[in-house]
């Protein structure tokens, strides 16, 4: 049997390469997807401690972190699209409208 | 889960989420990700949660990444410069420590806590559907109601967002592009 320790280790590696993703990368989509791959590493962090405790709360809150996923990504994509068809870019650098 | 199998699917998952930073060409970058859930919904049923697993299967590899996969077909983004372009290579080489400094530091945590080392039994009927219904529908009942809601309301907004109003883009259009050639290109072809 894996202990729960290497569970939680493998959710620390995903999570980190989220976050190199979002800040390596410019692509708004890509940083998307980091930002996609961070929530599930903590969903596996979820999942990996409620068993360890033997509760259900883990998995009920990665059920509602899935359901504002889903929202997330239809309303980001969303926004997607209309900059895309206002700026014609997917370039997070190009987007430089609202600084100062 | 016995221990090689776990290794198997942890090494998997590494390598999807890599590809998924690293590739130049945006559907490899979704189909990576893909990997990385799939990978990540048979863990979630080793570790005795099947109905999230199959979840996780059905509602993220089935639906969002097909949503994914869509905008990038309806906006025809062409490959990108991948990690070349963008920040300075300073930027990224100290982002790129600092995250793996916070990997690091999480892991210290981790093996801080022994109780995280011990292997446990656990019911058979932990993690079914029966199971998740009953805790889902009793103390989460206010919650998942409210989820139905933030639904409803980003079905809207996505429409709302993504609908193209007459006269509505005509200010921001006046502003001057400062797209790539390939923009400009375009709009000569459609000229």
């Amino acid at each position: 049997m894996t202990p729960i320790i290497d569970y939680m280790a493998l959710s620390a590696v995903l999570f980190a390469i989220g976050v190199i993703g979002v800040l390596i990368r410019r692509n708004v989509i890509v940083m998307f997807l980091a930002i996609e791959l961070m929530l599930n590493a903590v969903n596996l962090a979820f999942v990996a401690l409620g068993r360890r405790i033997g509760s259900m709360d883990g998995q009920v809150i990665v059920f509602f972190v899935m359901t504002v996923a889903a929202a997330e990504a239809a309303v980001g994509l969303a926004i997607i699209i209309s900059m895309f068809r206002n700026r014609e870019t997917v370039n997070a650098d190009e987007l430089n409208l609202l600084r100062w | 889960m016995p221990q090689w199998l776990f290794a198997f699917l942890a090494a998997l998952a590494i390598i999807g989420a890599l590809g998924t930073i690293l590739q130049r060409n945006l559907i490899h970058c979704v189909l990576g990700f893909a990997l990385v859930l799939i990978d990540l919904g048979v863990l979630f049923m080793g570790l005795g949660a099947v109905t999230v697993g199959f979840l996780q299967i059905i509602v993220y590899v089935g639906a969002i990444m097909v949503l994914f996969l869509f905008v990038i077909w309806l906006l025809n983004v062409q490959a990108d410069t991948g990690v070349r372009g963008g920040a300075s290579l300073g930027l990224k080489l100290l982002g790129a420590i600092a995250a793996a400094a916070l990997a690091a530091e999480l892991f210290v945590i981790f093996s801080h806590a022994p109780k995280l080392r011990e292997v446990r039994t656990i019911a058979p009927s932990f993690g079914s559907v029966a199971t998740l219904a009953h805790v889902l529908f009793s103390r989460y009942l206010i919650a998942f109601e409210t989820t139905s809601l933030l639904l409803l309301a980003s079905i809207v907004g996505a429409v709302a967002l993504a609908r193209r109003l007459a006269g509505q883009s005509a200010a921001i259009a006046a502003l001057p592009p400062r797209s790539s050639a390939r923009a400009a290109e375009a709009r000569r072809e459609v000229a």
